[in-house]
């Protein structure tokens, strides 16, 4: 395996490293420490890489398209190489001006009135979870492992048209690509068993069997062209990746911080009951205090005179982007490290500035939103199992949320 | 009061046409679209504010 083990930290200011499992457990707090004493934190490790915590900065350089590449969107030891301005997986990875023609294609797919159609599917999954979960009358439930993380799995497997089992699959690639960025290169793992050789697998099945009229994102990419010619291999397989990649964890993440929250508030958890109408803030409000994804950027080629908040960078340095830090900002928000679920006043970046906001937000938010009311309606009244809330785990890396969530069920409905 | 959506600066967030469906809609790729012309009718002003205060992109403004 490549370095996982990489030596702790001591100076978050000069020396972070974000795939730490301190970093993990305690990142609000490291934000909050760096906000105060040094807003532009730097590391030598992955190369060279900048973490600016304020909201300010955070958002310039995600709007800045022309000083920060999007080309590596995952900090590792590895930079990529000549892949701009297409990337491995468009849109995601792509610079102007080609990727505004990558993410033109797919914003269709994923604008409302397209996601719409997946809420009772959404709402039917974590209907059948909470069924198999209550079954056996255990009073301690997963509520990551066993609810949370299904949801957008399933929906992800639904939308793309390939079988709901693969969904394993899809936890294993994420895992080496999100927790352990950098692992799973040559040498390391059967080709078979990469993300690489499932997607070309998925593309060659979907030609050799094809489903016309289907409306899954497989065959829509297949049967899309740009400027009269069809997607080529790389870039349909590369963005089925992205689907794949950015579209579990990050919402699993969310449904789980957000349970995580309302397993230790009462006063939240009857508030949502009580007051439907709430819904529609709580869920912005939830993405605020627990924005799940941290971003990155590269200094691009050729830039000499980039900055982050008066801290000169270089080329081919990288740049995260921690969104939740950034909400998390009293400058930008009032009472910003208190949880208000009907916030009226809420600019939060959970899913990104700019040109490259999150294509999946519409999904996300249906998922997480879903995902609350389903859980609400079964099981109204819950607590975290652990006397210690610190004994939840937290997933490390780019996208932060609860993998362990012990949660002791103190009421529950039967289905309505 | 006048409400005004700057459309190269929205990134189709989707946090207008969620909070204010009266005042704003979606079009097929996400982006928002502006529902009403002229003036905003008093019942809607709360929420012509409240599509304003949570734009990201700070992309809709409102003269009064």
């Amino acid at each position: 395996m490549t370095d996982t083990t990489r030596p702790p930290v001591t100076d978050w200011a000069t020396d972070f490293d974000h795939t730490r499992p301190e970093y993990a457990e305690s990142a609000p707090e490291i934000w909050e420490q760096l906000r105060n004493e040094c807003p532009v934190a730097h590391t030598d490790r992955f190369g060279g890489a900048w973490l600016p915590v304020r909201h300010e900065d955070v958002a310039a350089i995600a709007r800045d398209t022309e000083h920060f590449s999007s080309e590596g969107v995952i900090v590792n030891d590895f930079r990529p190489v000549d892949l701009a301005p297409i990337g491995y997986a468009p849109p995601i990875t792509s610079d102007p001006p080609f990727h505004q023609v990558a993410r033109r294609l797919l914003l269709p797919a994923f604008a409302p009135k397209q996601i719409d159609r997946w809420e009772p599917v959404a709402r039917a999954t974590c209907q059948e979870l909470l069924d198999e979960l209550l079954a056996d009358g255990a009073d301690v439930v997963d509520a990551a492992a066993q609810y949370a993380q299904h949801i957008p799995v399933r929906v992800i497997a639904d939308m793309l048209g390939v079988p709901r089992e693969d969904g394993d699959k899809f936890r294993t690639f994420i895992h080496r690509i999100l927790e352990v960025p950098g692992s799973g290169g040559p040498g390391e793992i059967e080709y078979e068993d990469t993300l690489d050789y499932y997607l070309d697998e998925a593309v060659k099945e979907r030609r050799a069997n094809p489903r016309p009229g289907s409306d899954d994102l497989i065959t829509y990419l297949i049967e899309a062209d740009l400027d009269g010619e069809p997607l080529t291999d790389d870039h349909i397989t590369g963005t089925i990746g992205l689907l794949i990649i950015a579209g579990i964890d990050t919402t699993w993440s969310a449904i789980g911080s957000s349970l995580w929250h309302l397993a230790q508030r009462p006063d939240h958890r009857r508030q949502l009951v009580e007051d439907p109408d709430v819904m529609v803030f709580a869920v912005e409000e939830l993405l605020r205090a627990y924005a799940p994804v941290t971003m990155a950027r590269i200094v691009a080629e050729g830039v000499t005179d980039a900055e982050i908040g008066g801290c000169p960078v270089k080329e081919r340095d990288w740049v995260l982007l921690p969104f939740p830090a950034a909400n998390l900002d009293p400058e930008a928000f009032e009472d910003a490290d208190q949880v208000i679920l009907d916030r009226q006043r809420n600019r939060h970046l959970a899913f990104g500035v700019g040109i490259h906001r999150c294509i999946g937000s519409n999904l996300a938010r249906m998922e997480l939103r879903v995902g609350i009311e389903e859980w609400m309606k079964r099981i109204p009244d819950f607590e975290l199992a652990a006397d210690d809330p610190d004994a939840v785990r937290w997933s490390t890396g780019q996208v932060r949320g609860p993998r362990e969530l012990p949660i002791r069920l103190l009421s529950t409905n039967e289905v309505a | 009061m006048q409400l005004k959506l700057d459309s190269e600066a929205c990134q189709g967030h989707g946090r207008c046409y969620s909070l204010a469906p009266d005042l704003f809609d979606s079009d097929d790729e996400g982006y928002a679209v502006l529902k009403v012309t002229g003036d905003v009718p008093d019942a809607l002003h709360d929420a012509a504010r409240l599509a304003a205060d949570n734009c990201p992109e700070f992309a809709i403004t409102i003269e009064e």
